[in-house]
């Protein structure tokens, strides 16, 4: 093709406006990377946060607050579960296992998990991955944590350094439980789930942190030291929240309404799988209106290529001459035209791909870090450059506009275009 | 040989006649002067023999081809095979290089490509320096930053790459000087009897007309007197 080479030429020689051109469209397909990349990986991981836990038990609340706090560690409880109620239904014998939760301290911004060993054990995330140790081992003793891989690599601990749990939510050192420091005992594997942004200590570490405490603050005048606290009985009286396995699925209904209509104490008990379907589906209003942002962003990039190339029709009437006069086509002047919207689209694209994976691996770690979603730096996916065919489709077409103008204007021109 | 017989042609089917020529030949290696004042339909000629346009009436054969029985895309081949152009001004394609510019018809004639030889830039190279024109010097700027004078003679190089049987030139001096008129015409002239081609050469400017084996003034071969 004659075209294709001038296309080029062309495009290069008027390098400061088709630069601002191809910028528009790089920004633009970025923008349309970025979005999809972030959709499909929250969706993932969404999906992948918790697998094989049959019922999800807590506080009478709603379903969505109670899969919030007890898998995403999101928001908190507003009420907990007796310690009472919570061994009553352990023992009902259609369950395989249970894992207690207590949620309510923090370290540093990452929150931390009360729970007991069988959370190594029976805890599924993903296509039912089990929780492995990068290093170090489930907590023994009363003050061992193990940290989730986030924390660990954020925090730069190892197994067998010390770290103070702060009471509530808030910032380091406003609530210490300074005076009974725990000790590093694992690292978990990472996992892309919320649990490597989680601090897990046993049930009984938990316990032990509050003896001296009431209502939020310590009790005056009541200092339990971390050596006392071993000698008491460490039993919790409440905990936030527990999971649920069962020895044949078969039973989770039955079980549910059972746990629902306990006379003691108010309860409410969740399949993870409709909670999280719940929750997924009132993202996806969002969802669907960021895609449409984007690619009306697209569009926008498309609309400001054809108006360059119309405005520059104008001046370009003598060049369509000349190249009429060498022998083109008519249709020669269409597909130049063509080629140089294919041509800027296909720079574009170039230039979004670069913003998308410099963006993408500036934001990587932060994104990892506030939200727990891991966004992985890899070639596009199958999807994504499906997306990008039809973004030079639309460019072509978009240049097909300039390029029948050009055309009628060289079948009227001739080979004698004055100016 | 170019024979037009009982041309008439119009714009548009209720504007006037623009042209309306009973028979123009010209030989092969005949150098033909039209003179005519500007708006006098000598554009639409030129349009005309390079089968850009069809006449309403009439036949227009080129080398023994009937323009009018090819279809518009033969016809742009027809052209870009057998015709070379040079117009008044502003004859670069502004986003080439020189040579390139000169080589513009033959990325669309393979058949003016194998007639410049095996290498068709050092062919370029050989046109431009018998311009006249310093190719070491010139290659490397934008066209657009050589001289009117300069650029024309970049035009006849590239009228003539390949050596086709026509070259129909239209004004190509009235953005020249007095001495650059003289040069160029002269230059034009040798390169076209090299080249062995014929040549039909447009003016309003009778001063130039002694150089031309054969003159005729347009109005006296179109009986149409188009306004202007």
């Amino acid at each position: 093709m004659p075209i294709v080479s001038l296309a080029l030429k062309s495009v290069l020689n008027r390098a400061a406006t088709a630069g601002l051109v191809v910028f528009a469209i790089g920004v633009s397909v970025a923008l349309l990377l970025g979005v999809e990349r972030v959709r499909t990986e929250a969706r993932a991981s969404f999906a992948n946060t918790i697998s094989g836990t049959d019922l999800i038990v807590g506080a009478r609340s709603g379903a969505l607050p109670l899969l919030l706090y007890s898998v995403f560690r999101i928001g908190n409880a507003t009420n907990n579960i007796s310690w009472k109620s919570y061994r009553t239904i352990a023992r009902s014998p259609e369950i395989a296992w249970t894992i207690p939760l207590s949620l309510g301290d923090s370290h540093r911004g990452f929150r931390v998990l009360g729970t007991d060993r069988g959370y190594f054990e029976h805890y599924r995330f993903g296509r039912r991955n089990r929780l492995s140790f990068a290093a170090g081992a489930p907590f023994d003793d009363v003050f061992d944590a193990v940290l989730g891989a986030e924390v660990a690599d954020r925090l730069g601990y190892r197994p067998g350094d010390p770290i103070v749990v702060s009471h509530g939510l808030g910032a380091s050192g406003i609530s210490d439980h300074a005076d009974k420091p725990f000790r590093v005992a694992g690292i978990l594997a990472r996992t892309g789930t919320p649990v490597d942004r989680t601090v897990h200590v046993s049930l009984q570490g938990i316990e032990a942190i509050h003896v001296d405490w009431r209502h939020g603050a310590p009790i005056p005048g009541l200092a339990v030291t971390a050596e006392a606290v071993r000698g008491m009985d460490l039993t919790p009286k409440t905990i936030t929240a527990f999971l649920v396995g069962l020895k044949s699925r078969l039973a989770v209904f039955g079980l549910q309404r059972r746990i629902n209509e306990y006379r003691a104490e108010p309860l409410l008990a969740i399949l993870p799988g409709v909670a999280l379907q719940e929750l997924w589906d009132l993202m996806g209003t969002a969802e669907a209106a960021l895609s449409a942002i984007s690619v009306f962003v697209v569009a926008t990039g498309l609309l400001c290529m054809m108006a360059t190339m119309l405005a520059g029709l104008g001046e370009r009437r003598r060049e369509m001459a000349i190249l009429r006069s060498v022998g083109a086509r008519p249709a020669h002047v269409f597909g130049l035209l063509v080629a140089e919207a294919m041509a800027l689209t296909i720079a574009g694209i170039a230039v979004g791909l670069g913003i998308f994976y410099a963006a993408l691996a500036l934001a990587q770690p932060t994104v990892s870090a506030s939200y727990g979603l891991y966004l992985p730096i890899a070639p596009p996916t199958g999807r994504e450059l499906a997306f990008l065919g039809l973004v030079i489709f639309a460019g072509a077409l978009s240049g097909a506009i300039p390029a029948w103008r050009a055309y009628a204007q060289s079948l009227a021109d001739g080979m004698t275009a004055r100016t | 040989m170019i024979r037009l017989a009982d041309i008439r042609f119009r714009w548009r089917s209720r504007d006037p006649l623009v042209l309306d020529i009973p028979e123009l030949v010209v030989d092969d290696g005949e150098k033909l002067f039209v003179r005519g004042p500007s708006g006098g339909g000598k554009t639409t000629l030129l349009n005309l023999l390079g089968g850009v346009i069809e006449p309403e009436a009439g036949t227009v054969s080129i080398l023994g081809t009937e323009i009018a029985d090819l279809r518009g895309g033969a016809r742009d081949a027809f052209r870009a095979d057998h015709i070379g152009f040079v117009f008044q001004m502003f004859n670069l394609v502004p986003y080439l290089p020189l040579i390139d510019n000169v080589l513009l018809p033959c990325r669309f004639s393979a058949r003016r490509r194998g007639r410049a030889g095996a290498r068709p830039d050092i062919e370029a190279r050989r046109l431009l320096a018998h311009m006249g024109l310093d190719v070491e010097r010139l290659a490397g700027r934008p066209v657009s930053h050589l001289s009117q004078g300069e650029q024309q003679r970049v035009a006849v190089a590239r009228a003539l790459i390949g050596t086709p049987e026509l070259v129909i030139a239209d004004e190509p001096t009235s953005a020249l000087d007095e001495n650059a008129r003289a040069a160029f015409l002269s230059l034009l002239m040798e390169e076209v009897d090299k080249a062995g081609s014929t040549l039909i050469f447009v003016s309003h400017d009778a001063r130039l007309q002694p150089a031309f084996g054969r003159s005729l003034a347009l109005g006296e071969i179109n009986r149409a007197s188009p306004g202007g």
